[in-house]
C-alpha cells in the first residue's frame, strides 16, 4: 500500500528526473543551461495559458477559448500598434481587456444562461476565431501591409513590445533568460500562491468540488466561477502578448497547438505529487515534462510530425496515473 | 376484495456489507386492492421495492406471485412474470424526445421475434389500444417532452400497464404533481383495481393515503411495524407504527425561553399554503416535526436566504431579517446545517481540517492569505468537544464513519457563535451513540441563540428539544411543550387529520 501510495505521489516526478537523466547521457549538449533555458521559453506560452485554463478546471469549469483569445490577442496587439499606430502600452492594455471581457462573457453564459461549459468555450472559440480575421479581411498584419480600403499600415511594432519577446535578462551568463520565461515562472508562482493560500483559492476548489456545499456555507459561488473564466482568459491574453512579441508580427495562422498543449499541461499536472486535482504546481511541472520530452527527443533527431504522437501518449499515461492508480478518481 | 393474496413476501432479508437493511419483511398483497407502504427516510421501503422489482437480489426469504415461485434476477424478468414498477423519478420511464405511441410501445422495440424495421402504422395501432384500455386521453402524437409531469406519469404508468401485470407498484407517485394532476392518477388508479390490479402504493402524502388506501402497512427499521386493513383505518396508528416512540427515552428536562432571538410574522412559504408565525427564543431548541414533504426543507431553506418566502417577515435580534443568499444569512449569524450530507454538506476533496473551515474563510485569514494555524487549531478544538473519532484533523472524510462525518458537519458551524442554528435532519443516516452525542452538544452550547431542528422521526424531537412544533401541508399545525406531552394529538397533527387543534 505505501508503496502504491508513493508510485502514485512520485511517479510522474521520478519519471520526469528519469527523462531528464537518459536525455543527458544519450543526448549531446542536452544538459546545459542554453538548453535548459530553451525547454523553458518552448512552453512559456502553452504554459501560461495552462496555468489559466487551471483556474477554470479548479471550480470544474473548462475553457476551450484560451487558444483563440490567446491569437485574437495577437491579432489585437498587431492592429493597434500597426494600423492605428499606438504604442506598445495600449497594444497590452488592450490585450488584457479582450481576456478579461472574453472571460466575463464565458462566465456569463456559463453562470447565467446555463450553457454547459465546454459548449459555451467551444462558441466563444468559433466567434473569436472568425471575429480576429475580419479587421484585415483574413490577411495576417505586418508593417506596410496594403488595408482593405487600398491605404498602406505604416505602424510598427514598438521596441518596448517586441523586447517582451526578445530581450533576455542576464543571469550568470550574459543574455540568458527571456522575457515570457520570467512572466511564466512570475504567473505560476502568483497562481499557485493564489490557488494555494489564500481563502479565494480554498473557495475555488470547493466549488469545483461540491457546489451545492460551497453555496450552503455562504460563499458566493457564480461570482467565483466568472472571477475563474475571467482569470484563464487574462492568462490567455497575456500568452498572446509574448506570442505577438515572439513573431514581430501578426500571424493569421500560428498559435493553432496552443489549446491542445495547454489543456494537456494541465491535464498532465493532475498527476502530479498524486495532487489527482487541477492544481497550478502540476500544471507547471506538466508544461515542462513536455517540454523537456520534445527537445530532448528533437536533439536525438527524432522527426518533427511525431511530436503530437508522443504529447498524446504522455497524456494518456498521465490520466491513467491520475484516474486509474489513485482511487481519487472514482468518486 | 379478495381473501388469497395474488403476490406474497416472506421474510424477506437483505444486508449491504453488514448492515441489515431488511430483517425479514413479510406482506400480502391483494387483487383489485390497493396496499399503502409507509415508512420514514432508510427505513428499507426503497431496498423492498428494488429487490420485488428484480434490481437487487434478496439475502433470505421468498417471494411467490400467483402461487408459483417469484425470483427475478433482473427488472425485465420481473416486468415478463408480471410484477411492473414505476419508479419515483417519472422520466426514467418515458423517453423524452420520442412520442406517446412509440413510448406506450417501447418495451416491444426490441427483444427476440420483432421485425427490424420500424412499422410506424403497427406502433400507433398497438399504442391506442393500450390507450384505451387506461382510457388515457392523451395526444398519441405528442412528443413526451411537450407533456406536463402528470401527463408523462400517466403515460409511463400506462407504458407499464401494457404489460397486463398482476401487480403494479408505485414508488412516490405523486411527489412532484399539483393536487389536480394527482386526482387525475389517483382516477387511474380506481380503474386499475377496478381491474383487479394488486397495487402497492408507496407515499408520505397522507391526502393520498386516505384518497386510496384499502390497507396501510407501516415499515420501520427494516421491519414491518403494523398492518392496518379494517375500516375505517387508522391513520394514527400508521403513522404511529412508523415514527413513533420505540423506547422510553431518558427525558430531558425542558427549558423556557423568555428572551425572543428570531420571530417571523405570516411568513408563506407555498402557494396555498397558510401562513406560519412563530418565535424562537435565546437558549431554547426547538424542534419541527412531520412527514417528508411537508415543507420542512423549504421552510429551512427560506430562513437561510437559499429561498424567498411568499409572504410574511422575519426579524432577528429585533431587526427585520431578509436574507437574499446565504452568504447574507451567514453574515446575520444564522447557519444551516443542510440534510442529506453527501449531496449538500461534504467537499469530498476537502480533509476534516478543511471542511470545518469552509464557511468561516474570512474570519480565518489575513488580505485574504489563510492562517492555517487558526484553521488548525479551530478545527482541533471542535474534534475534541464533539467527539469525532479520527487520526488527525488531516483525515479523509471518505475515512470517516457516517456518524463521524455528521459531527464535522455540525462542527463546521459550531466553531462560530451562530444566532439561529438550524440543523435540517442532523441525525439522518447517524448511529444512536453519534446521535446522543450531537444532541447533547447542541442542548449545551445552546444558550446565546435560537436553536431549530428540522426531524422526521418523533424519537429524535423528544430527546433534544424543549419545544415541538408540527408541520403539515406548508405550515405549522401544532405547538407542544417537551413536558408530558399528549402523543395522541401529535400523531393525530403529523397524520393531517381534521384538526381540532388547528393553529
Amino acid at each position: 500500500m505505501i508503496l502504491r501510495d508513493n508510485a502514485i505521489r512520485y511517479g510522474f516526478i521520478v519519471l520526469l528526473f528519469g527523462l531528464i537523466a537518459y536525455f543527458a547521457i544519450a543526448a549531446d549538449g542536452f544538459v546545459s543551461p542554453q538548453s535548459a533555458v530553451f525547454i523553458f521559453q518552448s512552453v512559456a506560452i502553452t504554459g501560461v495559458l495552462a496555468l489559466g485554463v487551471t483556474a477554470t478546471l479548479v471550480v470544474g469549469g473548462f475553457d476551450l477559448s484560451i487558444g483563440s483569445v490567446a491569437t485574437s490577442a495577437m491579432m489585437a496587439a498587431a492592429y493597434v500598434m500597426v494600423v492605428l499606430e499606438q504604442n506598445a502600452v495600449v497594444a497590452v492594455v488592450v490585450c488584457l481587456v479582450i481576456g478579461a471581457v472574453v472571460g466575463l462573457i464565458n462566465g456569463w453564459l456559463i453562470v447565467y444562461m446555463r450553457v454547459p461549459d465546454l459548449l459555451a468555450t467551444l462558441g466563444m472559440m468559433f466567434l473569436l476565431v472568425g471575429l480576429q480575421r475580419i479587421p484585415t479581411e483574413g490577411r495576417s498584419i505586418a508593417t506596410g501591409m496594403t488595408m482593405p480600403d487600398g491605404s498602406v499600415a505604416n505602424g510598427s511594432f514598438g521596441a518596448a513590445f517586441l523586447a517582451l519577446g526578445r530581450h533576455r535578462f542576464d543571469f550568470f551568463i550574459p543574455n540568458l533568460i527571456p522575457v515570457s520565461v520570467v512572466v511564466l515562472l512570475v504567473l505560476a508562482v502568483l497562481i499557485w500562491f493564489f490557488l494555494e493560500y489564500t481563502r479565494f483559492g480554498r473557495m475555488m476548489y470547493a466549488v469545483g468540488s461540491n457546489e451545492r456545499a460551497a453555496e450552503l456555507a455562504g460563499a458566493p459561488v457564480k461570482a467565483y466561477k466568472i472571477w475563474a473564466y475571467v482569470i484563464s482568459g487574462v492568462f490567455a491574453s497575456i500568452g498572446g502578448i509574448l506570442l505577438a512579441a515572439r513573431l514581430g508580427r501578426g500571424d493569421i495562422a500560428s498559435g493553432n497547438n496552443l489549446l491542445l498543449d495547454a489543456v494537456a499541461a494541465a491535464l498532465i499536472g493532475y498527476a502530479v505529487l498524486g495532487a489527482a486535482k487541477p492544481n497550478a504546481f502540476g500544471t507547471a511541472v506538466g508544461a515542462v515534462f513536455v517540454g523537456v520530452l520534445l527537445q530532448g527527443l528533437t536533439m536525438m533527431n527524432a522527426p518533427y510530425y511525431t511530436q503530437d504522437f508522443v504529447k498524446g501518449v504522455v497524456l494518456v499515461v498521465a490520466l491513467v496515473f491520475t484516474f486509474a492508480l489513485s482511487g481519487r478518481g472514482r468518486r | 376484495m379478495g381473501n388469497d393474496a395474488v403476490f406474497r413476501v416472506d421474510g424477506l432479508r437483505k444486508s449491504f456489507g453488514h448492515i441489515e437493511v431488511l430483517g425479514g419483511v413479510s406482506l400480502e398483497l391483494h387483487a383489485g386492492e390497493v396496499t399503502v407502504l409507509m415508512g420514514a427516510n432508510g427505513a428499507g421501503k426503497s431496498t423492498l421495492v428494488k429487490i420485488i422489482s428484480g434490481v437487487y437480489d434478496h439475502g433470505g426469504g421468498s417471494m411467490s406471485l400467483a402461487g408459483h415461485d417469484f425470483d427475478p434476477k433482473t427488472p425485465a424478468e420481473a416486468i415478463r412474470a408480471g410484477v411492473v414498477t414505476v419508479h419515483q423519478n417519472i422520466n426514467d420511464g418515458v423517453v423524452a424526445d420520442l412520442d406517446v405511441a412509440t413510448n406506450l410501445t417501447l418495451d416491444r422495440l426490441s427483444g427476440s421475434g420483432v421485425p427490424t424495421l420500424f412499422n410506424p402504422g403497427r406502433v400507433r395501432r398497438e399504442a391506442k389500444a393500450v390507450a384505451d384500455r387506461m382510457g388515457l386521453a392523451i395526444d398519441l402524437k405528442a412528443r413526451i417532452s411537450d407533456l406536463s409531469l402528470a401527463d408523462r406519469q400517466m403515460v409511463a404508468i400506462a407504458r407499464a400497464m401494457a404489460h397486463r401485470p398482476k401487480v403494479l407498484i408505485l414508488d412516490e407517485p405523486t411527489s412532484s404533481l399539483s393536487s389536480a394532476e394527482a386526482d387525475r392518477l389517483f382516477a387511474l388508479l380506481d380503474r386499475l383495481r377496478q381491474q383487479g390490479v394488486a397495487i402497492l402504493y408507496i407515499s408520505h402524502r397522507m391526502s393520498d393515503i386516505r384518497r386510496l388506501a384499502d390497507r396501510i402497512i407501516s415499515m420501520r427499521d427494516g421491519v414491518i411495524s403494523g398492518i392496518f386493513d379494517k375500516k375505517p383505518l387508522d391513520y394514527e396508528g400508521a403513522v404511529n407504527a412508523m415514527l413513533g416512540r420505540k423506547i422510553q427515552l431518558e427525558r430531558i428536562v425542558a427549558r423556557n425561553s423568555a428572551k425572543a432571538i428570531f420571530a417571523t410574522d405570516g411568513l408563506r412559504i407555498a402557494e396555498g399554503a397558510r401562513p406560519i408565525s412563530l418565535t424562537l427564543g435565546d437558549g431554547e431548541v426547538v424542534a419541527i416535526t412531520g412527514l417528508v414533504g411537508v415543507g420542512k426543507t423549504a421552510l429551512a431553506e427560506t430562513l437561510f436566504g437559499l429561498r424567498q418566502p411568499l409572504a410574511g417577515t422575519m426579524m432577528l435580534n429585533g431587526k427585520p431579517y431578509a436574507p437574499e443568499s446565504t452568504g447574507e444569512a451567514v453574515a446575520a449569524g444564522v447557519f444551516l446545517v443542510a440534510k442529506d450530507r453527501g449531496e449538500n454538506g461534504i467537499v469530498g476533496d476537502f480533509n476534516i481540517q478543511e471542511n470545518i473551515s469552509l464557511p468561516f474563510h474570512r474570519r480565518m485569514s489575513r488580505l485574504g492569505v489563510l492562517k492555517r494555524r487558526i484553521e488548525r487549531a479551530v478545527a482541533r478544538q471542535q474534534i475534541q468537544e464533539l467527539g469525532i473519532v479520527c487520526r488527525s484533523e488531516k483525515d479523509e472524510m471518505s475515512a470517516l464513519s457516517g456518524g463521524n462525518q455528521q459531527k464535522v458537519m455540525v462542527a463546521r458551524w459550531m466553531s462560530q457563535g451562530a444566532r439561529l442554528f438550524i440543523l435540517d435532519e442532523p441525525f439522518q443516516g447517524v448511529d444512536i451513540s453519534a446521535r446522543r452525542d450531537i444532541a447533547a452538544k447542541l442542548r449545551a452550547s445552546a444558550s446565546g441563540r435560537a436553536t431549530l431542528l428540522f426531524v422526521t422521526e418523533l424519537d429524535e424531537a423528544l430527546e433534544t428539544a424543549d419545544r415541538i412544533l408540527v408541520m403539515s401541508e406548508q405550515t405549522i399545525v401544532g405547538e407542544h411543550r417537551n413536558t408530558d406531552i399528549d402523543l395522541e394529538r401529535l400523531l393525530a397533527e403529523v397524520a393531517g387529520g381534521p384538526l381540532h387543534s388547528a393553529a
